[in-house]
């Protein structure tokens, strides 16, 4: 039976970790190579590294902490920010990545999934949406989700799925640092609206949260979090171990 | 030595970084004397499967990389290169495989319950088929490797070395005297992928 997934992510900025991270055991506590490793080896299924550099000199820096990463740590990578153009798909596929996920480049260039799924896949596109309820209306956001796009987010993202996005990770902003649990109304909506895998972000605060997420809504295929995994508030081991207590599959 | 097999399908950095973190040596080529003096071939692949076969055809490796596996040397196709071991594909009309593996390759939703998400994309767990296969002699059964992929072989039993639950017991990986196949990806398993990548690259 295939197993739901648990994936940490890692912001970088000018090839480093940013977020101060709180591990024992670990001598660069910022380094994108030793982090994956530890995140690895500790039964993370996956990992997401998301660039945010504003500048050539952090994107080149990027690239290479992500060769540096994809030749030592053997599991999916997934890959975000900065991703406008197919090139931008070329440019990291060629370093290691399995998967590269776009947000704010898909809102600008509508034909830029069709065109990567073309070419690399569907399985290589994630779409990655922050959503926020507006007036009661799940809406898209772009940049980082400062600005309102107006679009509506199930339509949105089902029209994705359409042009050929193999996944979707989705990001409520409304539960996003509230730490209170992930957003499950919102991912039902999304979940049925579309039959690819689905990923849910935004608001784990403990790990019974992923518990809660994965029982109350078995469509969800994984859960993704960043500061409750790098602050050591909840250990990749001790959830999987958790979670299988509970009845959920997961792999140890 | 083991030879990658480049017929511009599929991204092959990890793939080559995965060889060279077990230590065994690995070239990426499309080179005809390369692919003959190599030790074992593996042949990747992503993407559609018509796309791929007359890629292989065009640049002349097609018939080259049957008459290496028929003189005897290890082969591994890895995901679409493991389907293009088999007689035909029905991935978007009908096509036909190299021929090295007995079976087809056909829909996953022929195979599985509707209302199961396709691809399938995740860690599944390998049981395995007609005893244990050299190239899992380092794994155990029942160990997780990651599937992402719409199709798999079919009519293929008595080749079958492991299969997984997806709604439906799907073909793992085959094998076929020195020409093995695994729809998972090992490069991207942790632990365990590496493991069955030693085994193959053991093989002489």
């Amino acid at each position: 039976m295939i197993t739901k997934r648990i994936i940490p992510c890692l912001d970088v900025r000018n090839g480093r970790v940013v977020k101060g991270v709180n591990f024992e055991g670990l001598n660069d506590v910022n380094s994108p190579v030793e982090l994956a490793r530890y995140y690895s080896e500790s039964g993370a299924d996956e990992l997401v590294f998301y660039d945010i550099t504003a500048s050539a000199e952090g994107r080149a820096l990027f690239t290479d902490i992500l060769r540096e990463v994809a030749s030592n740590i053997f599991i999916p990578l997934t890959v975000g920010g900065g991703i406008n153009t197919v090139e931008d798909f070329d440019r990291v596929l060629k370093c290691g990545a399995d998967k590269v996920s776009v947000n704010s480049g898909a809102i600008r260039n509508p034909s830029l999934i069709g065109e990567a799924a073309k070419r690399y896949g569907n399985q290589c596109v994630v779409i990655s949406a922050d959503v926020k309820r507006v007036d009661g209306v799940f809406t898209v956001f772009a940049k980082g989700g400062r600005e309102n796009t107006g679009m509506e987010a199930i339509e949105w993202i089902r029209r994705c799925v359409g042009d050929g996005a193999g996944e979707v990770v989705l990001n409520s902003i409304d539960t996003d640092g509230v730490k209170g649990g992930f957003d499950l109304e919102m991912l039902r909506a999304v979940c049925e609206a579309v039959r690819v895998p689905v990923i849910a972000s935004g608001g784990a605060g403990k790990a019974q949260d992923f518990v809660t997420l994965f029982k109350g809504l078995p469509e969800v295929d994984a859960g993704l979090a960043a500061s409750i995994f790098h602050f050591g508030e909840v250990k990749i081991s001790d959830l999987k171990t958790l979670l299988l207590s509970s009845g959920i599959n997961v792999r140890l | 030595m083991t030879a990658i097999i480049d017929y511009g399908v599929g991204n092959l950095f990890s793939l080559k970084s995965s060889l060279s973190y077990i230590g065994e040596e690995a070239i990426v080529t499309s080179n005809e004397k390369e692919i003959r003096s190599a030790g074992r071939l593996i042949l990747p692949g992503v993407g559609a499967f018509a796309d791929a076969a007359s890629k292989l055809q065009e640049s002349g490796m097609f018939e080259l990389i049957q008459k290496e596996a028929r003189s005897g040397k290890p082969l591994m196709g890895i995901c679409l290169g493991m389907q293009m071991l088999f007689d035909k594909s029905f991935e978007y009309g009908e096509h036909a495989g190299l021929g090295l593996v007995h079976g087809e390759v056909r829909p996953i939703s022929q195979a599985i319950p509707a209302g199961l998400k396709i691809p399938q994309i995740g860690w599944n767990a390998l049981r395995f088929r007609n005893g244990v296969s050299p190239i899992f002699k380092y794994i155990s059964e029942d160990d997780f490797v990651y599937f992402v992929h719409s199709y798999y072989g079919t009519l293929c039993d008595e080749h079958t070395i492991a299969d997984t639950e997806y709604g439906a017991y799907l073909t793992a990986a085959v094998q076929d005297g020195n020409v093995y196949g695994c729809q998972f990806h090992p490069e991207k398993s942790g632990p365990v992928g590496l493991s069955i990548l030693r085994a193959f690259c053991e093989l002489n």
